[in-house]
C-alpha cells in the first residue's frame, strides 16, 4: 500500500498496538535542557526508576545562560542549571554545560553532531522539536510528563496524527527565504492550522533549501498548530550529514543511505490534506500582530481589524494592535523599532549569521542589535569566517550561544513597550520581556532593520 | 493523577483567542526546579488589569475555564496545566486547543474539552448572564450540562479510561517492557548514540 513519508517512519517505530489503544512508539534520541526536565528527574527519583536508555539522550544548558562571559547572575536560574547537572551525573547522561565547545540550543546541536538523521523519531521538552524533522524523521514537542515516561522507558504512547502535505511549487525569488516561506505559510492556514497533523513540505522550493533553511521551516510548523513538520531527505541532507561525529561511517554509511533513499512519500500515496502555495510570489514577510499568523508582506499596510471577516480574528487583531501600539494603516515599513535580534533555533544557525553579515558589511546599525549564535560550534566556525569582525565593525553585539532574547529566560529581554524586529519564532505578547513588542523577520530583514531603524528589506537599503 | 468522573462546578468565561501558554504561564516562572507554586504564575501579565475576568470577584471560585479558539498553543510547558489546576481549574472548554497542551493536560488529569465555538459562545454567555450557574462537565457520559443545555463531546475511548481510572502512564507501559526490549534489539544497526 502506498504509504506517506510519515507513515513510514511512524510505522517503523511501533513497538506495540493493541486495539482501542494508542500505539507505543520508540523514541530514539531524547533531547533534554534545564527548563522541562527537573520535575521528570524527581518523579523518576520518587518512583525508584532509572533512565531505561541514557546513550539515547543528550543535554545542553541553554534557555537560562547569559550569552555574555561570566557565571549565572540570577540565583534561581543558577539553581535550574545546576539541578540540570546534578541529574545528568545521577542518571548518567551526556551533558553539554556552558563553555563547553559543544553547548548550544538544543535543536542546533543535534543536527550538528550528526544524531538528527533521516528516519528517527526525536523528542524533547521544547515545542521547537519540530527542527529535527527537516531531516525527514518524526520529531515532536512533550510535556514534562512525557519526559518522564521517555526517561523511563524510551517509548512514548500517541496516536499517529493525521498527514498534511505543504506543496511549495515555484522558487523562492531572490531575497526572499525560508523564514519568508514559513511565515507566509502561517499566515496562510492560522495557527490552528495544523492542529492534529504531521506537515510534509514537499515541492520544488523546498527542494532547493538548505539543510538550515529546511530547519527554520520545520522549526515553525507548531506556530502553525502542527504536531510536526517534515522533509524528505535527499542528496543536500546525505552532504550535510556525512562526516559528522555521530553519522554512521563506512559500510554502516551506506547501508542508511540506502535506507534514508527510501523515505520518501510513495507517488500514489493520499494525504489526509493538502495545501498549496506558490513560492514565487511571496516577499519578505513580517508579523504585526501577536501570533505568528499574523504576519504580512513588508510592502503591505498594518491591516484594519474590520477587513477580518471572522469575528474571533477581528477582536484578536484589535487586542494585537492595542497591545502592539500600531495604527491601522501605517506601512510597516514605517514601523520603528528598538532592538534587533538574530539568533534562536529558528535563525541562530551559521547560514543565518553569514546572510545577516552580509547586509551588515561596511554598514552601521541603528538600534541595539544582538547577534547570538544558536551554539559554540556555530559561534566557532563564525569566528573563524571572520563574520564577528563585520558585526562588531557594524555596532553589533557579538555574544555567547544559548536562547537568549527568544523568550527572555536569561538577562537578554525587552523593556515595556520596547519594541524588536527579531528573528525568532513568536510574538506572543510579553515573549521577549514583559511588554515587550515583536516582529518576527528574517534575518535578512532583521539585518537591514538594523541599519534603518526602521523594517527593512536588504534591497531597500 | 487524581481520577476525573464528573465535575460540577463555577464557570469562568475568557473571551479570548490564541492563548498560548507564555500567557498562561509567562517564562519567567518556568525556572521553578519544584511542581508546585504555580497559581501565583497564571496569566501573571493578564492579572496586572484589574478589568481581567480572573480578577472579577463573582467568578471567584471558578473550576471550569471557558476560553475562547485555540486554547494552549505555542511551547509545550506543561507547567500550563499545573498553574490552572494549582489556581483551581478542573476543567477547560474550548473549540480548539494546541495539541502538546491537550496532551500535557490528560497527562496531569485536568480535563480539555473541545465543544463547537457556537456552544462555547452559548456557554459563556450563560455564565456572564449567571455567574454562580452550576456546570457540569460529565466524563462519564461525555456530555456537558448547563441549565437546559445539554452537550456531547467527544474523547477516546482510551484516555477517557485512563482519566477515569487516575491511572500514570509511566506504570501502563512499563507493562510491555518486554516488547520494547523486543523492539530494541531490532533497531537499525547505524543509529546513533550519544556516548
Amino acid at each position: 500500500m502506498a504509504r506517506t513519508l510519515a507513515e513510514k517512519v511512524w510505522e517503523q517505530h511501533v513497538v506495540r498496538r493493541a486495539e482501542g489503544e494508542p500505539d507505543l512508539l520508540y523514541i530514539d534520541l531524547h533531547l533534554i535542557h534545564e527548563v522541562t526536565s527537573p520535575q521528570a528527574f524527581d518523579g523518576l527519583r520518587l518512583a525508584g526508576r532509572k533512565v531505561r536508555r541514557p546513550d539515547l539522550t543528550i543535554a545542553t544548558e541553554d534557555h537560562n545562560v547569559p550569552t555574555v562571559l561570566g557565571p549565572i547572575a540570577d540565583p534561581v536560574s543558577k539553581t535550574q542549571v545546576e539541578t540540570l547537572r546534578k541529574n545528568a551525573a545521577e542518571f548518567g547522561i551526556r551533558l553539554h554545560p556552558m563553555g563547553d565547545a559543544g553547548q548550544g540550543v538544543v535543536h542546533i546541536i543535534g543536527p550538528q553532531f550528526g544524531l538528527t538523521q533521516p528516519g528517527m523519531t526525536i523528542v524533547c521538552g521544547d515545542s521547537h522539536t519540530s527542527t529535527h524533522g527537516a531531516f525527514g524523521g518524526i520529531a515532536f514537542g512533550i510535556g514534562t510528563s512525557e519526559v518522564e515516561h521517555v526517561l523511563a522507558t524510551q517509548t512514548l504512547p500517541a496516536y499517529r496524527p493525521k498527514t498534511m502535505a505543504i506543496e511549495v511549487s515555484g522558487e523562492l525569488p531572490v531575497g526572499v527565504t525560508a523564514k519568508d516561506l514559513i511565515l507566509a505559510i502561517i499566515a496562510k492556514i492560522g495557527t490552528g492550522g495544523g492542529q492534529g497533523y504531521i506537515v510534509e513540505y514537499r515541492g520544488e522550493a523546498v527542494r532547493k533549501l538548505s539543510m538550515e533553511g529546511r530547519m527554520t521551516v520545520c522549526n515553525m510548523s507548531i506556530e502553525a498548530g502542527a504536531r510536526a513538520g517534515m522533509i524528505a531527505p535527499d542528496e543536500t541532507t546525505f552532504a550535510y550529514l556525512k562526516g559528522r561525529p555521530h553519522a554512521p561511517q563506512g559500510e554502516a554509511w551506506d547501508q542508511a543511505v540506502e535506507y534514508w533513499k527510501s523515505l520518501r512519500t510513495d507517488d500514489d500515496a493520499v494525504f489526509d490534506k493538502v495545501v498549496e502555495i506558490d513560492a514565487s510570489t511571496l516577499t519578505p514577510y513580517v508579523t504585526w500582530g501577536t501570533n505568528p499568523g499574523q504576519g504580512l508582506p513588508l510592502g503591505e499596510s498594518v491591516p484594519t481589524p474590520e477587513s477580518f471577516d471572522d469575528p474571533v480574528a477581528r477582536a484578536a487583531a484589535e487586542r494585537a494592535l492595542e497591545y502592539m501600539g500600531l495604527t491601522a494603516g501605517t506601512p510597516l515599513r514605517e514601523i520603528e523599532v528598538d532592538t534587533v535580534f538574530v539568533g534562536s533555533c529558528t535563525n541562530g544557525r551559521i547560514e543565518d549569521l553569514r546572510s545577516a553579515a552580509d547586509v551588515l558589511r561596511g554598514r552601521k546599525v541603528k538600534t541595539r542589535t544582538l547577534i547570538v549564535p544558536g551554539s559554540m560550534m556555530v559561534k566557532q566556525q563564525a569566528e573563524q569566517e571572520g563574520l564577528h569582525e563585520v558585526f562588531k565593525a557594524a555596532g553589533a553585539e557579538w555574544r555567547e550561544a544559548g536562547c537568549s532574547m527568544c523568550l527572555g529566560m536569561n538577562p537578554d529581554t525587552l523593556r515595556p513597550g520596547e519594541r524588536s524586529a527579531s528573528t525568532s519564532n513568536r510574538n506572543f505578547e510579553g515573549r521577549q520581556g514583559k511588554g515587550g513588542r515583536t516582529h518576527l523577520v528574517s534575518p535578512q530583514v532583521a539585518a537591514a532593520t538594523a541599519v534603518t531603524g526602521r523594517l527593512t528589506a536588504p534591497a531597500d537599503l | 493523577m487524581e481520577a476525573f468522573t464528573t465535575h460540577t462546578g463555577t464557570a469562568v468565561p475568557l473571551r479570548r483567542s490564541n492563548v498560548d501558554t507564555d500567557q498562561i504561564i509567562p517564562a519567567v516562572w518556568l525556572k521553578q526546579v519544584s511542581r508546585t507554586g504555580f497559581e501565583k504564575g497564571l496569566f501573571a501579565a493578564w492579572r496586572e488589569d484589574p478589568t481581567f475576568v480572573l480578577n472579577d470577584p463573582v467568578y471567584e471560585g471558578g473550576t471550569i475555564l471557558v476560553s475562547g479558539p485555540d486554547f494552549g498553543t505555542g511551547s509545550s510547558r506543561e507547567h500550563a496545566v499545573w498553574a490552572l489546576q494549582q489556581y483551581g481549574f478542573r476543567v477547560v472548554i474550548a473549540a480548539r486547543f494546541g495539541d502538546i497542551f491537550r496532551n500535557n493536560s490528560t497527562k496531569m488529569g485536568l480535563l480539555p474539552v473541545v465543544l463547537p465555538a457556537e456552544k462555547v459562545e452559548l456557554l459563556q454567555a450563560a455564565v456572564e448572564a449567571e455567574p454562580t450557574l452550576d456546570v457540569t462537565v460529565d466524563l462519564v457520559e461525555r456530555q456537558v450540562r448547563w441549565a437546559d443545555e445539554a452537550v456531547a463531546f467527544e474523547i477516546d475511548d482510551y484516555t477517557r479510561w485512563r482519566l477515569m481510572e487516575g491511572l500514570d502512564d509511566i506504570g501502563l507501559t512499563l507493562r510491555h517492557a518486554d516488547d520494547v526490549t523486543t523492539y530494541e534489539n531490532g533497531r537499525q544497526p547505524w543509529l546513533p548514540t550519544t556516548v
